[in-house]
């Protein structure tokens, strides 16, 4: 019952294949017909070969010009056959790179769908190697398949043909003795497939492992925590071992059990043949015998390749349902059809709240604001108080589970998300840079930038000066997540790249926390001449987190949350004057 | 290659039994067309006195044919074993050989390399390597060793036609030995393009929040899709050069037969051979085809595994640029604790240098306050404490000993730092904190609970850490996922107090904190063993303001170093950041 399902689910996966492998029908007929030149010329050889043996009868026996004619069958077969097997290569290797790279497309493209709540649950290790290792055994196997399934196929049909023609009682016994070495390989490999799904979880788990070591490799070494952090790798690494060598093994065990059938095959066939032949009446030749018996390892052999190819699929289609089921992740909900453009004034109102990570574990309850157009919110509170997941909502990283955010009387539910984010600048703390020139990055919003528009936004940013002192200014290129930058660095780049879009309200999160407070108060009127806007009454409604209180004390209104609720809630010197948690904030600042 | 040598070395028995065995079953697969020839020549045309033993001849022979199928099987079977556990003793030797030597490089070379290379260096590359041994182990030798025994057998059948094997075996090499030199640079390619697909993937997960913020979704699907574009193009490339090998050759193959035809017809002609002779060179050459097809798919293998290989070793084989002493040389200095003499230093590849001649001394037991703008040098200045990057001028010295004199070891256990980046390990908040210790001292009597609960508390975590289901052994998830930024950094810190160091550096690690736990936090800190000597990196003039020495970087110099009061009088700079900060809130105390 529960093997049944395995295969049945196995098929699904196959034939989810297919509608990939659709755009390629050309590619994959001339690969058809490629298979069937090219095995019908395997096929045709050992004819005219045996044929000219059977022109050597013995001493002075011999018919010269029987030999040259199949010779030069075998020739001009020989010669269609290798442009066959080029042309068969060539398609199929572009059906299986081209299937994997339409595959990787669309992983991309659905990894900037998937919602949040995924991305943050998955690891990134775990991600990559679906989108690169999986697609690529996938492709291996696709790729062997093609090459061996089609010829296989091909030349079994011929062989069986053929040797029906020769001699139908020794084409029986082929036909009746070989489906054993298939079942030798069906059995092999349905014992091996839990081998492969095991490999590739522990896999999985290994890959996961090396990301978060290499990526926190300085914590490791500043620790000395080496030598421990070798002995879990050790752990994991052993563990991978030991299931890799059972699906190597038991998976490698599939040909030589085959080609153990076949051999059996080709002594009965010897056997049969070579009683045929002897006796005063032989109803078989010597060169009949050599074309049998070259059949019976011909038919043979595509079985052998295809309980190969079976293997091999088994483990591609393993690798290509972590994509599937990637594929399958539901989408964060989809823009709504009449979705409205926005041409954001900046009224924000958050009407009862509610929103949790974790099912039983509340985070944001009952939570209402409102903020009028031009507003410039400072959002305080202990850490974990729930500032980034209110900043999370705005953005609609994460759907509200209650209640409702609005924009100008809008819910933010029903305007495109391209429309919302493009009305809010967001800065992070997490500064996150592409590799690419400081170009690119401050252009990431907007690529299509002047230059000039470019350096007035470092400028504003007060990121000019040192970007100028880079080795190649604009052209620098930034590594990896911004190695090569420091902290503050990356963060006055995180501000130019906003600057530059002048969105109509903005979310500062954490924004300034690693630039220091001269530059900061620069920052900090830049911003402020940003946020009036053009025309005076334009101003754009803001919304910064800070620990800092120098950060927000010019705020309208600063909102004191703790636990997911607002607990105080006024302007700087409203607070100050309730004396509460706020009051008690900013004066733990002078660390008294 | 040398690496390779030393992991099989491990597994020499195995790397030895595995071909020996698959050469063994190659042996009787040679021995097949032999027969069949005995079974033709004898069974069939042959002259028996009795004509009654012509039947059990011929099925004598086929049972031979069974026979050695039945022991190829088992030497097969036993060559698989071998061979595959000789491969992925490998691969599994050659993961930790590359994560210990990973662990190894300093700072500078991390830098150098990037995290995604070096990851894909230990998974896709690594994997690469188990499949080439496996195979090499399997066919490599066994193919040679057919179409050698192939040739050979010709001979012993007749030596004219054995002379068509040799003219054949030659050309045939080329072929496949030149296809595989044309092609393993674009195979080197493939591997590029690959790298950079993996790039775009990891930088748009990582960077997800902000792509999605600026609507660049789309930009950044058609950035993949141009990378992953690239590689189909190269990997196509690749393909078509490769697949030349199985056409080529097949037509040498035939082009043998046909010639085999000739001679053999000459030969049966005159009466040197007979029909079931000529059948049997014509098996050989059939056999070297297929032997030959499974060369040159394996050698396609192979060239991929060799550039793997080629990948890894060049990690293994990047040195450390630092390199410590054995044995420490001098005994500490009793009061000082850190000195700096006109320290300067450029990194790897960086135009200029990153702080220039800067020159302090701190004794033991002071808090040291760094301060200065973005980019003006602080965190590189105390990484050269804990000797993350050697000095490029000048020199440093901790406990009044060159800190080049220090053992690695030692050197980890008197320095704790926290690091701007708050990186947490997957295990439980427990084996967070303990991280810093060595194993031994990890047993619940070296560090007790109560030790750790002040830890925590020292560093403002233990009411979260308190509020989780887990407590203590809460699990924490790879890079701590599932804790906040705050919440990470509080225990990053409680993880350096932990581990109990001489001298703690706090590299601006307050920075998610808000000011009421940072305040709880300096607080703390002052509660620390009298002989701890703590750096403050911060931006902010109320984090240091208590220390009893202040370091003001500006630009990479050392322009001021004093106490709060001495810097509010001499240095402007201190006096800029501090009034920043302090304007309104000093108006508004007085007022």
């Amino acid at each position: 019952m529960s093997r049944q399902k395995k295969n049945a689910l196995d098929l699904a996966s196959l034939k989810r294949v297919m509608p990939y492998i659709r755009p390629y029908r050309l590619h994959v007929l001339l690969s058809l017909l490629c298979a069937s030149v090219s095995a019908a010329a395997a096929l045709l050889i050992p004819i005219f070969s045996g044929n000219a043996i059977d022109c050597m009868i013995g001493v002075a026996q011999v018919d010269f010009r029987g030999i040259f004619v199949n010779a030069v069958c075998i020739a001009v077969t020989t010669a269609l056959a290798a442009v066959a097997q080029q042309v068969l290569a060539t398609s199929n290797n572009r059906i299986a790179y081209c299937v994997s790279r339409d595959i990787r497309n669309e992983v991309s493209v659905k990894l900037q769908r998937l919602p949040l709540s995924y991305l943050d649950r998955h690891p990134i290790g775990d991600l990559v190697s679906r989108v690169i290792a999986d697609v690529d055994a996938f492709s291996d196997g696709l790729l062997m398949g093609f090459t061996q399934l089609f010829t296989g196929v091909v030349t079994i049909a011929g062989t069986l043909g053929i040797m029906l023609a020769l001699n139908w009682m020794i084409a029986l016994l082929v036909v009746v003795l070989t489906p054993l070495s298939l079942f030798v390989a069906a059995f092999i490999a349905k014992n091996t497939h839990k081998y492969f799904t095991a490999q590739s979880k522990v896999r999985g788990e290994q890959t996961a492992m090396i990301n978060e070591m290499i990526e926190g490799q300085k914590v490791i070494q500043s620790f000395g925590h080496e030598d421990e952090s070798l002995a879990e790798f050790d752990q994991v690494n052993e563990e991978l071992g030991k299931v890799a060598l059972k699906a190597t093994f038991f998976s490698s065990l599939v040909n030589p059990s085959t080609r153990l059938v076949n051999n059996i095959i080709y002594a009965a066939v010897g056997f049969v043949c070579a009683l045929l032949a002897i006796g005063t009446n032989p109803m078989m030749t010597v060169g009949g015998m050599s074309k049998f018996l070259s059949y019976a390892s011909q038919y043979a052999k595509p079985f052998n390749e295809i309980s190969g190819v079976v293997t091999e699929l088994q483990n591609a289609l393993a690798c290509i349902r972590r994509i599937f089921d990637l594929l399958d992740e539901k989408d964060r909900p989809a823009d709504a059809p009449d979705a409205a453009m926005l041409d954001a004034k900046g009224h924000v109102t958050l009407t009862d709240v509610s929103f949790r990570y974790v099912p039983d574990r509340p985070l944001i309850e009952a939570f209402s604001l409102d903020v009028q157009p031009g507003q410039r919110i400072a959002i305080v509170g202990p850490t974990g108080c729930g500032k980034t997941t209110l900043i999370n909502l705005l953005m609609r990283f994460y759907d509200v589970d209650g209640g409702s955010i609005r924009i100008d009387g809008t819910d933010i539910r029903s305007i495109r998300r391209s429309e919302l984010r493009r009305s809010i600048g967001m800065v992070l703390q997490d500064t996150w840079l592409k590799a690419g020139t400081i170009r690119d990055n401050i252009a990431y919003g907007k690529p299509d930038t002047t230059d000039e528009e470019i350096i007035a936004a470092a400028k504003a940013s007060h990121a000019h000066s040192f970007i100028r002192r880079l080795p190649d200014g604009y052209d620098t290129v930034v590594t990896e997540n911004g190695g090569n930058l420091s902290q503050g660095q990356k963060q006055l780049l995180c501000i130019a790249r906003v600057m530059l879009l002048e969105p109509s309200m903005l979310i500062l999160d954490e924004a300034t926390s690693s630039i220091d407070t001269r530059t900061e108060l620069r920052i900090q009127s830049a911003f402020a001449r940003m946020m009036q806007g053009s025309q005076p009454g334009e101003g754009r409604t803001s919304f910064i987190v800070a620990h800092r209180l120098s950060t927000i004390r010019e705020a309208d209104v600063i909102l004191v949350m703790k636990d997911g609720h607002i607990i105080e809630q006024g302007n700087h010197d409203t607070l100050l004057a309730q004396n509460g948690f706020y009051a008690t904030l900013y004066n733990a600042q002078f660390g008294a | 290659m040398k690496y390779l040598f030393s992991y099989l070395k491990k597994y020499r028995a195995e790397s030895i039994l595995a071909p020996l065995f698959k050469m063994l079953e190659a042996f009787f697969d040679l021995r097949v067309p032999l027969i069949v020839a005995n079974i033709i020549n004898t069974g069939i045309c042959g002259e028996f006195a009795d004509e009654a033993a012509r039947l059990p001849y011929i099925l004598g022979q086929c049972g031979l044919l069974v026979l050695m199928a039945l022991i190829g099987l088992a030497c097969s079977f036993t060559a698989q074993y071998f061979a595959a556990r000789a491969a992925i003793g490998t691969s599994t030797q050659l993961r930790r050989h590359l994560m210990s030597h990973i662990q190894t490089l300093s700072f500078t070379e991390l830098d150098a390399i990037g995290a995604s290379t070096l990851i894909t260096r230990m998974t896709a590359d690594a994997n690469q390597v188990q499949n080439g041994v496996n195979m090499f182990l399997r066919l490599f030798l066994r193919s040679p060793f057919i179409v050698i025994g192939a040739m050979i057998a010709a001979f012993t059948i007749d030596v004219e036609a054995a002379w068509v094997f040799v003219v054949a075996i030659p050309v045939l090499s080329v072929i496949v030995f030149g296809v595989m030199k044309l092609t393993s640079p674009l195979y080197r390619q493939v591997q590029q393009k690959l790298d950079a697909v993996t790039g775009v993937t990891r930088e748009n997960l990582s960077g997800v929040r902000v792509v999605r913020a600026f609507g660049r979704e789309e930009a950044e699907a058609e950035r993949f899709a141009q990378a992953n574009g690239e590689l189909n193009a190269a990997q196509i490339r690749v393909g078509r050069i490769a697949a030349l090998t199985n056409p080529l050759t097949y037509v040498v193959i035939n082009l043998g037969v046909i010639a085999l035809l000739y001679v053999g017809g000459d030969k049966v002609s005159t009466g040197t051979l007979r029909s079931g002779d000529v059948v049997a060179l014509l098996n050989y050459m059939s056999q070297i085809l297929v032997e030959l097809v499974k060369l040159a798919n394996l050698i396609v293998l192979l060239t991929r595994a060799y550039t793997s290989l080629g990948r890894c070793a060049k990690v293994l084989d990047t040195p450390t640029s630092m390199t410590y002493p054995e044995k420490a040389s001098q005994a500490d200095s009793a009061e000082e604790a850190v000195r700096f003499d006109h320290v300067s230093l450029t990194y790897k590849g960086a135009g200029d240098e990153s702080i220039s001649d800067v020159s302090f001394r701190v004794l033991r037991g002071q808090t040291v306050g760094v301060i200065g703008g973005t980019g003006s040098g602080k965190s590189t200045l105390v990484s050269l404490i804990p000797r993350f990057y050697d000095a490029t001028r000048g020199s440093v010295s901790l406990m009044g000993r060159p800190i080049t004199d220090w053992p690695h070891e030692e050197l980890r256990d008197r320095i704790a730092v926290v690091q701007q980046k708050a990186q947490l390990f997957k295990g439980t908040i427990r084996s967070n904190l303990l991280y810093g210790l060595a194993a031994g001292e990890k047993t619940p009597d070296t560090v007790t609970d109560e030790f750790l609960w002040q830890c925590l508390e020292t560093a403002q975590a233990a009411e979260f850490v308190r509020q989780k289901p887990g407590g203590l052994d809460e699990p924490v998830e790879q890079g701590g996922r599932n804790l906040s930024g705050g919440q990470k950094q509080r225990l990053t810190i409680a993880r350096a107090l932990v581990s109990q160091a001489d001298v703690l550096i706090l590299d601006d690690s307050a920075s998610a904190l808000d000011y009421a736990t940072d305040a709880a936090l300096r607080k703390a800190l002052k509660t620390l063993p009298a002989t701890t000597t703590t750096f403050i990196v911060s931006q902010r003039t109320s984090s240091i303001r208590h220390a009893d020495q202040i370091l003001v970087m500006d630009d990479g110099e050392l322009v001021g170093c004093g106490t709060h009061d001495g810097l509010m009088a001499s240095c402007e700079v201190y006096r800029e950041i501090h009034e920043s900060q302090f304007r309104d809130a000093e108006k508004g105390a007085k007022a």
